[in-house]
């Protein structure tokens, strides 16, 4: 077992390495421009959500509607605080103040994520929905309203700190810490609460406790996910953080599959690429989109990846040996 | 695990595929054309705006290239779809720039957009003319993005002005839709304009965009019976505002802004008597005006041009103009054009103040008669 994990780490940190580095020659050689590391930048950010959605949707199996309000709260408090320390004019390097930044915003974002799971985690599918739905609504109506941050117009004079080299390496970061949170003892108690949630407490589980962990481990990278949007926008509007945000990402998790992070992943990579690549059909593009999310839909209901994550390690494996190999976060067969 | 390897290939193959479509693109057009760049909300809840806008530019466009071109070369308007969101418009316009390697950019049509693409616009220092993004913020500390639009500060005090001098009215009341950073904007200045003229304002009702009831704010400015009522706001709220004021018989004179335009075609009982702001007037007798609509109809199927229309025709015809007064399309020798712009074009005579801003531009003061937008008079605020 040792010998295996010590492999997979190799391969993986090969991996990543390699894959930096194939985009490092890219941008070297000016293959890939600032339109294409902008959308790499916004895959990344929209990784992140969609991970950070992933811990409630999938392995709590709640239906949390109100992720965009979450990113708000990051993207807001961490652009004020980012503001207010360049105000300052104390000398700090850029990646310091970056990560300092996303430090707040996803502290903030996770205490009100904290405030807002406790009372409403006692309630269950549609009707936890819908309570999220309010409580985005009413984190964006307060921005719309809060003067200090721009009121309705938005935010402005945020410097702009994430650039593709940095924000490569933060998600990679907020990968891997995901993942473990995910493998951890309280990553598999709360897949158990998802499982059933009876029998859990049963086994001794303190199921509230831990819908509230998972509720607050998700908002604090959404709130991460929201402080990077700010500082690579340099301005945020609270007109973006609407409803229809939210199903995005929701649909992004849906689609990669419930529970899978590499689904996550890989559905958040197609979905922000997707409508950039239709742009040539200019009006019939948002129906092509749709259409291809209805067709995805149909033929693979489950998602992408179902609840299976994808292993690069077992993945050559089985090239090799020709064997199949079934593997999930939590053990479970693939649906 | 065949169908996990179809899904993965599906996958990398979506990837792939963004190259090489962006390949294609960049390749595709002829040498010998000026491209010029459009960015404007062409789907979703803004489309009407990006759509006409981009109607009016289309027509321009066909115009310039009709007469010639510019020194000989003709107009690309290469157009974008920014859903009216940030995200997208940022990523249009990166794709303007690297792919399709546009000279000058109109737009973006919203405010919001227009910001959100500001700091990147001035960093590659693009000449950029925004028919209609009203924010004061828009052309703030950016020597290359003009505004072929006058600002919403300026429409408010015209509208103040032309309610103390040729309503001759003395107090007025403002409604205010909470959260609408245009409609704030407006009436701020017009309360600030409007006190300066000696009148005062005798009552501020606030309501919210969602708001389908407006009987509680309306009882109240009948019992203080002012004498205009300036609402600034755009048809779907303004159309039910007057509707309940003539079921309440209130009969102060409402004033509004360009947000107004459209009112009379299903509010024509209601608004019947009202003023609005706005950037051109259908009925002016200038010439330009009428063969524009003519023209506009003429490609539109018969449709009637409304301001966002005048405002991205006049908006491509001056950018064509200082392209063809640079003698080049290097955005430094643009941007210097531009700044010595004087176009008079349907929506009035456009030069630029040193922001970028329409200077002295012509208010067109409209009068809501019998279902018809009848010009009444322009204001120019000193």
């Amino acid at each position: 077992m040792d010998k295996n994990k010590r492999k997979a780490y190799i391969i993986n940190t090969i991996s990543i390495i390699s894959l930096y580095l194939v985009f490092f020659i890219l941008i070297q050689t000016k293959v890939m421009n600032k339109y294409f590391m902008g959308i790499a930048i916004m895959t990344c950010i929209m990784i992140i959500m969609a991970m950070s959605l992933n811990i409630v949707a999938g392995f709590l199996g709640e239906m949390a509607l109100g992720h965009a309000g979450f990113m708000a709260i990051g993207a807001y408090s961490s652009a004020y605080f980012s503001i207010a320390l360049m105000d300052t004019g104390f000398p700090l390097p850029n990646i310091i103040v970056l990560i300092l930044a996303m430090l707040v915003g996803g502290i903030v974002t996770g205490i009100m994520g904290f405030l807002i799971g406790t009372p409403t985690l006692r309630l269950r599918g549609d009707y936890l929905g819908i309570v999220t739905i309010g409580f985005s609504e009413i984190i964006r109506i307060f921005f719309i309203n809060f003067e200090p941050t721009g009121g309705a117009a938005g935010l402005k004079g945020i410097t702009k700190l994430v650039n593709f080299n940095n924000v490569y390496w933060i998600t990679i970061v907020i990968i891997i810490l995901i993942f473990t949170f995910g493998r951890s003892k309280q990553g598999r108690a709360i897949i158990s609460i998802r499982e059933d949630e009876i029998a859990s407490e049963a086994a001794g589980i303190p199921t509230t406790r831990y819908k509230v962990l998972a509720f607050t481990v998700s908002s604090f990278f959404a709130g991460i996910g929201g402080a990077l949007y700010a500082h690579y926008q340099a301005f945020v509007e609270p007109s973006k953080f609407g409803f229809m945000f939210s199903i995005e990402m929701f649909v992004i998790v849906v689609l990669g599959g419930l529970g899978s992070l590499t689904g996550s992943i890989v559905a958040a990579i197609v979905l922000t690429v997707l409508p950039e690549m239709l742009r040539g059909f200019a009006e019939y593009r948002l129906l092509v989109y749709s259409l291809a999310l209805i067709v995805m839909m149909i033929f693979r209901p489950q998602g992408m990846l179902g609840r299976s994550e994808f292993s690069l390690t077992k993945f050559i494996e089985s090239l090799i040996l020709r064997k199949d190999i079934k593997n999930s976060i939590d053990g479970g067969e693939t649906r | 695990m065949k169908k996990k390897v179809v899904s993965v290939l599906l996958a990398v193959l979506f990837c792939a595929s963004i190259f090489t479509f962006a390949g294609c693109s960049s390749s595709g057009s002829g040498k010998d054309t000026i491209k010029i760049g459009f960015i404007g909300p062409l789907s979703g809840d803004a489309a009407i705006y990006g759509t006409s806008a981009k109607a009016g530019a289309d027509l321009a466009v066909k115009e310039i290239n009709a007469a010639g071109g510019i020194n000989g070369k003709n107009i690309e308007l290469i157009a974008y779809d920014s859903k009216g969101d940030q995200t997208e418009a940022i990523n249009a316009y990166n794709r303007l720039r690297d792919q399709d390697q546009v000279v000058a950019v109109i737009g973006g049509v919203l405010s919001g957009e227009t910001l959100a693409m500001k700091d990147i616009m001035v960093q590659d220092n693009m000449p950029v003319l925004s028919p209609t993004a009203t924010a004061v913020d828009v052309t703030a500390n950016a020597p290359n993005i003009f505004r072929a639009c006058f600002l919403d500060d300026y429409q408010g005090v015209a509208a103040a002005n032309f309610s103390t001098s040729n309503l001759s009215a003395k107090t007025a009341a403002v409604m205010i839709c909470k959260g609408n950073p245009y409609s704030e904007g407006v009436s701020a200045a017009f309360e600030g304009a409007f006190t300066a003229n000696g009148g005062t304002i005798a009552d501020e009702e606030s309501y919210s965009a969602s708001d389908k009831d407006y009987s509680a704010q309306l009882t109240k400015i009948k019992e203080l019976n002012p004498d205009v009522v300036f609402v600034p706001d755009y048809v779907q709220i303004v159309g039910p505002i007057l509707q309940k004021a003539k079921e309440m018989g209130i009969t102060a004179k409402f004033v509004g802004a360009d947000g107004w335009d459209g009112v009379q075609t299903e509010y024509a009982d209601a608004a019947q008597g009202n003023y609005f702001t706005n950037h051109y007037a259908a009925d002016s007798p200038s010439e330009t005006v009428q063969n524009f609509i003519k023209a506009y109809k003429a490609a539109n199927s018969n449709k009637d041009p409304n301001s966002f229309a005048a405002l991205g025709y006049d908006a491509v015809h001056t950018m064509a103009e200082a392209i063809k007064s640079a003698g080049s399309t290097d955005s430094k020798a643009i941007i210097t054009a531009l700044n010595n712009t004087n176009y008079t074009g349907v929506t009035g005579t456009l030069k630029f103040d040193s922001e970028g801003n329409p200077k002295d531009k012509e208010v067109t003061i409209i009068k809501i008669d019998g279902g018809q937008l009848k010009f009444e008079t322009t204001i120019v605020n000193k």
